[in-house]
């Protein structure tokens, strides 16, 4: 597949499968980000980039890079030191704490490492409380819920709670929370950091899948392979961008990726 | 669905939102709400006895009729006391409203067992002459025997008053039973009950006023007079008495309505309702340390889940709610339940005394209501503080 990758100096030529007319979705312009304290962290150098909507994007990088500072700043859930970002055109900086609060309730969905499901609440629940602070109402909410998990592949679950699904499961439980209620864009953190390899793999299939539906997905990973499958890359290295590479023929079928369940069931055996 | 976006909770999402944190925790918030209800329940279980047992009392006085009225001797203007006239029971009677008049006269005797006790070991009571329908209009009647009778009220025979059998140790009639009085020997016929009317009658011996007269040379004044009129118009023959009981001298004469002091005295306050309310008030306080602390514990170790719901598009309002929330809910949880065990006690207590079961307002309401402030109190800080967290602070795993 490596014979169709080719490197987009350009920044926001990324294609979409569904070949949209690319509208820029989230800006970033020279955002920097440096944690105060004794020793200052100069977490993000000046990063540069644009987001368009229906792009599936993987952000590679080792640890400590940054990858979870930049995902923070694309989140509106800290603000950069410096630069600015946009979020379907309106400047981060310029919004209260209220409005970011909105925004994320209506157009951000977040997806973390470790899953923070509810133990107690059943998976349809869960999902559900995605939209808890959009202003739908309960009954709206928990059917919105279940169409999410059908995405997933979790329509049978629906009942189950967390501790009585497998790791793979509760991401993809975590995973259709945030694609409740249809938001602009999906930012997941390290999605696969806490599965063994073919849980991660339908996650990543399910992501493709997703993004072939049409949402805006932008995934953080340390896993080069899998990263390497996505249409695009972008990879963060000590706080700065050092390469952002957008791979052709992202509508073959990859048959690693093609989403089977029930190779992530298997992992409960 | 974007447009109709709200930033306010609806009311059931808040009440379902603050409820995760005590569901889930379900014997943790079970015990720390524990002292908030043992506070309530102290608080409602005292307020609601104490009134159970006013309304007892004031069953019991209405029991005995607030249609009573004593004349009794005053003093004159120089201080000494003033005797009434003779002829003050026959005017008193006279009385349209006037249903009865009964009265006792203080012969200034005294009464012993027996010859052997030396005269200094005053036990108290008082001998007195008495008409002879005394018992009905205090409201009162025999323990055992009989009272004084047309027959026995020229003899040498004796009713004792209930505080005076006890005192000269004769609980039972028998042929022969005697007693004392002014070195005469006085046959016991009968023992009274407790007169809760009018006390001074528990106090004495009563003997016929020929008897006095004839054993005792008492001159046969009456220095008290029992009233009954009719209870509609207490208040007129009040004002009438001392004038018609002696004309002369309406000034020494005292009036007055034991009822109206019995339910002065159900309505005073106990010294001890305060010490217990006080104790239900350390309680409360000391649950409602252990709500704060309950919530202090609940957002350090919810830290994820405030930056989840904060991610999830949350404003600190809606942290801060959430958690102000839980520490009210959990407050007033113990509340109600201590609102439950007091109005029980209180039932238990007062079926037993046979009284009405009365839990007033201010204890149920005041009881939830302190609880529901107190949790507002407790709250207030671990939700500001849960709402101050960062959302990265709050997502990132150490
Ligand atoms: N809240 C913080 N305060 C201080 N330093 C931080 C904070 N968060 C992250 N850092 C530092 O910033 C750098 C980048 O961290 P992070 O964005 O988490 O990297 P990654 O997700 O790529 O592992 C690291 O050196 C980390 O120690
Ligand atoms: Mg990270």
């Amino acid at each position: 597949m490596s014979d169709n990758v080719q490197v987009a100096d350009v920044v926001g030529i990324g294609e979409s499968a569904h070949a949209r007319a690319p509208e820029p979705l989230l800006q970033l312009q020279d955002v920097r980000k440096v944690y105060p304290g004794v020793t200052p962290v100069i977490a993000l150098r000046g990063v540069d980039f644009t987001i368009h909507r229906g792009e599936l994007v993987a952000i590679v990088g080792p640890s400590g890079s940054g990858k979870s500072t930049l995902l923070h700043m694309m989140g509106t859930l800290d603000r950069p030191t410096e630069g600015s970002v946009r979020l379907v055109g309106s400047d981060v900086a310029k919004m209260s704490d209220r409005e970011l609060a909105k925004l994320r309730a209506t157009r951000i969905g977040f997806v973390f490492q470790q899953f923070f499901l509810s133990e107690y609440e059943t998976a349809l629940e869960n999902v559900a409380d995605g939209l808890l602070y959009s202003g739908v109402n309960r009954r709206t909410r928990r059917a919105l819920a279940a169409e999410a998990l059908d995405k997933v592949g979790l329509a049978h679950r629906m009942d189950h709670r967390p501790p009585q699904l497998s790791g793979g499961e509760r991401q993809r439980v975590a995973i259709a929370r945030a694609l409740n209620g249809n938001p602009d864009i999906v930012l997941a953190d390290e999605p696969t950091g806490n599965l063994d390899s073919n849980a991660a793999a339908t996650i990543f299939a399910l992501l493709k899948k997703l993004h072939r539906e049409g949402a805006t997905i932008i995934v953080i990973t340390h896993d080069r392979g899998l990263a390497a499958r996505l249409p695009r890359r972008i990879d963060v290295l000590d706080g700065r961008i050092v390469a952002d590479v957008t791979q052709g023929a992202t509508g073959t079928v990859d048959p690693e990726l093609t989403v089977d369940w029930a190779r992530d069931t298997k992992e409960q055996a | 669905m974007r447009n109709a976006f709200s930033h306010r909770l609806r009311p059931s999402d808040v009440a379902r939102v603050a409820s995760v944190g005590l569901r889930n925790r379900r014997m943790r918030a079970a015990l720390s709400a524990l002292g908030i209800s043992i506070g309530v329940a102290a608080m409602v279980a005292v307020l609601g006895l104490s009134a159970s047992s006013q309304a007892g009392l004031l069953a019991e006085i209405d029991r005995l009729g607030t249609n009573l009225l004593t004349v009794s001797k005053g003093t004159t203007v120089t201080g000494e006391t003033a005797e009434l006239p003779k002829q003050a029971p026959g005017m008193i009677s006279r009385i349209d409203a006037v249903t009865a008049v009964e009265s006792t006269g203080a012969t200034g005797a005294k009464v012993y067992r027996n010859p052997f006790i030396p005269a200094v070991n005053s036990n108290g009571l008082t001998v007195k002459a008495t008409s002879l329908n005394l018992p009905a209009s205090v409201s009162t009647s025999l323990e055992r025997g009989q009272f004084l009778n047309k027959a026995t009220e020229s003899r040498p025979v004796a009713v004792l008053g209930a505080t005076a059998a006890r005192r000269l140790g004769i609980d039972r009639i028998f042929t022969g039973q005697r007693i004392l009085v002014s070195g005469q020997w006085f046959y016991v016929v009968g023992i009274l009950k407790p007169a809760a009317l009018a006390p001074e009658v528990d106090d004495s011996v009563l003997i016929g006023y020929p008897a006095a007269e004839k054993y005792l040379r008492y001159n046969g004044n009456p220095s008290t007079i029992y009233v009954r009129s009719d209870t509609e118009k207490v208040n007129d023959v009040h004002a009438m008495l001392a004038a018609t009981a002696n004309p002369e001298g309406p000034s020494q004469v005292t009036v007055s309505r034991p009822s109206a002091a019995l339910v002065a005295r159900a309505a005073a306050k106990s010294a001890l309702n305060g010490l217990f309310l006080g104790l239900g008030a350390v309680a409360l306080l000391v649950g409602g340390i252990g709500v704060a602390n309950t919530m202090v514990i609940s957002v350090l170790e919810r830290r994820s889940e405030i930056g989840l719901r904060r991610a999830l598009g949350a404003t600190k309002q809606h942290v801060r709610t959430q958690f102000l929330a839980e520490a009210v809910l959990l407050s007033s949880l113990g509340g109600v339940v201590g609102v439950l065990l007091g109005a029980l006690a209180t039932a238990i207590y007062a079926t037993v005394k046979d009284w009405e079961i009365v839990v007033p307002t201010l204890a149920w309401a005041g009881g939830l209501g302190a609880a529901i402030a107190i949790g507002a109190v407790a709250g207030l800080l671990p939700a500001i503080r849960a709402a101050r967290m960062a959302p990265t602070e709050a997502l990132r795993t150490v």
